[in-house]
């Protein structure tokens, strides 16, 4: 753990009361719905918001009681919501605004050059453009680049999806994977939405009312039932997987899951491709015996971890866990309260668990 | 007559450059500082906008005269009297222009937001840099408009300049003046002459600033 903060204050109306440690790669996502103060965290490890605190990154300290390091001699890379470019500078002078401002001596670790980036993000034919009549994807690739440029040591991004269509959004998703390959700096990703999370996120901050609710890897995070996301309609567990094989027949693949099998549709998978696969709790369903004559393809073994019954919300959450000598991972069914009772399902008991449908990320 | 055109451009360029140099930076403090005193700063400011130009010169006149404490001072520390001088022409035009100038400058800042700082400062620019480089260069036809309107403004202004400049040729004899001055002296012929010039004057500086302002509008927009 290489990134420590704590941050505690008014902004406003908004109180914020938060404490994290982040690892020192990867993607981190804080992640809560909106209003939770995520934005008001990232802004504070930028410096753009001033409160009491604490901010150590590689055991520099950019705040304390007694100092605060200036946003501009902060070495970050910041995306705003909107590209924020700025209108009267043309496209490649809106990408060096911050490069020429960067002493050559911070050049040294994780730096990408301006070439690289320019190829990674394919701005070559952007490059003589005003910034004027972009597409709101091409505006986003620019301040991803603009801010990666400034050979930041943290990438902080806040929800740069969020204001895109969903064409859009589906490009830049791919662009900022193939930067997550490169990028050995950690990043921080403030987002709502449960796709971006499970897509890109390494580790995971849930946030709520101003205050960090947990912390951890995305497995464990999204199976976790006692946490306010699994009330969402479209709350999940995310798997990590590997592409074992395809069966070009039937136009599907094969993914190996801490050693169960879960099939799905092929879009163009190669045999060891590592994947990020989503169960949405509601599409999980839960026997005592595996199923014949069903048209379920995936029946995974699996051994009940925790229940949890939520009669407010009147249905029962069943944590359940898939493990072999790799190690274990966990997913979420959500099941009615009479399924649990009449299966009389218990902690510790030996189930098969059906999924109605994947998403493989 | 040529005496009065030079002095008239004259007042009015200088006038503008120590309204920018004193504008622009008041401008920002005023759209960027919460403070309730920056909107009493603003009032004052506004003030030349309501008040008869007479009522701001008398005013002028008696702070700058010798015999007020203030009008000592200055003339201990600068050497010379201001009233009924070019200089202070230049001071009593400042002060009357001054709304005119920090006016759509302040909109203009306003109009930005603070993203654009924001950004600035994400991508290495100290305050001061960002500033010259992104704040001044994004409220440039905010700045445009302050600056012709600011000149425009001075060029026309007669109550002021008649009371604490007075009516002395070369010195203080500006174009208004001076066709106020043909129109009692019955010289129809030179008060024509010089009329015309104002207005096209006029017409012209104005039509100008509203073609560029759109166009740099439609660059920035």
């Amino acid at each position: 753990m290489s990134l420590y903060c704590r941050f505690k204050g008014s902004l406003g109306q908004f109180e914020l009361d938060a404490e994290i440690e982040l690892p020192e790669s990867g993607v981190s996502v804080l992640f809560g719905p909106s209003g939770c103060g995520k934005t008001s965290l990232l802004r504070c490890l930028a410096g753009l918001n001033r409160l009491e605190g604490q901010f150590d990154i590689n055991g520099e300290s950019w705040q304390s009681d007694e100092y605060f390091l200036p946003v501009h001699k902060r070495p970050v890379g910041y995306v705003f919501q909107e590209a924020s470019l700025f209108p009267h500078l043309s496209v490649r002078a809106n990408l060096l605004f911050g490069h020429k401002r960067v002493k050559k001596t911070q050049n040294a670790n994780g730096y990408i050059s301006f070439d690289r980036l320019i190829e990674l993000l394919s701005l070559g034919p952007l490059l003589e453009r005003s910034v004027v009549r972009l597409s709101g994807g091409e505006r986003q690739r620019i301040a991803i680049a603009r801010a990666l440029l400034t050979n930041p040591r943290l990438l902080l991004m806040d929800e740069p999806l969020s204001a895109l269509d969903s064409h859009n959004k589906a490009e830049i998703i791919r662009y900022l994977e193939r930067l997550q390959r490169e990028l050995t700096i950690p990043i921080v990703y403030v987002t709502h939405s449960h796709e971006e999370v499970s897509r890109l996120a390494d580790y995971v901050v849930v946030m709520d009312a101003g205050k960090t609710v947990a912390a951890g890897e995305v497995n464990a995070i999204f199976s976790r039932l006692d946490l306010p996301i699994q009330h969402d309609e479209i709350a999940g567990s995310v798997l990590n997987g590997v592409v074992a094989e395809a069966d070009p027949q039937w136009g599907l693949v094969r993914i190996e899951v801490t050693g169960e099998s879960i099939w799905s549709r092929d879009t163009g998978l190669q045999p060891g491709d590592h994947v990020r696969v989503r169960v949405l709790a509601r599409d999980v369903s839960i026997a005592l015996n595996p199923l014949v004559g069903s048209s379920i393809l995936n029946c995974l073994r699996a051994q009940i971890t925790e229940i949890k019954d939520d009669a407010a919300h009147s249905i029962a959450l069943v944590q359940i866990k898939i493990s072999n000598a790799d190690g274990e991972q966990y997913i979420v069914a959500r099941l009615s309260r009479r399924s649990i009772s009449q299966l009389d399902l218990q902690v510790g008991k030996k189930i098969w668990a059906q999924i109605k449908s994947v998403a493989v990320m | 007559m040529l005496d009065a055109i030079l002095l008239t451009l004259k007042l009015a360029s200088v006038t503008t450059v120590i309204l920018l140099l004193l504008g622009i930076p008041l401008a920002w403090w005023l759209s960027r500082s919460g403070s309730w005193w920056s909107e009493v700063v603003s009032t004052l400011v506004a003030l030349p906008l309501v008040l008869p130009p007479t009522v701001l010169g008398f005013y002028l006149l008696i702070l700058l005269s010798p015999t007020s404490a203030p009008g000592q001072m200055i003339e201990s520390l600068i050497g010379f009297r201001l009233p009924f001088t070019f200089a202070g022409l230049v001071v009593g035009s400042v002060v009357y222009s001054m709304p005119f100038v920090v006016q759509p400058i302040r909109n203009a800042f306003d109009a930005m937001g603070e993203r654009p700082m924001e950004v600035a400062a994400t991508l290495r620019a100290s305050p001061l840099n960002a500033f010259f480089n992104v704040a001044i260069p994004l409220a440039s036809s905010g700045i445009l408009t302050g600056t012709v309107l600011g000149f425009a403004h001075t060029v026309g202004e007669f109550g002021v300049v008649l009371m604490i400049g007075g009516n002395i040729p070369g010195e203080t004899q500006v174009l208004s003046i001076a066709i106020y001055d043909y129109v009692e002296t019955m010289n129809w012929e030179m008060a024509h002459l010089l009329s015309l010039m104002m207005l096209v004057f006029s017409f012209l500086v104005i039509l100008i600033m509203n073609l560029s302002e759109k166009k740099l509008r439609k660059r920035l927009a």
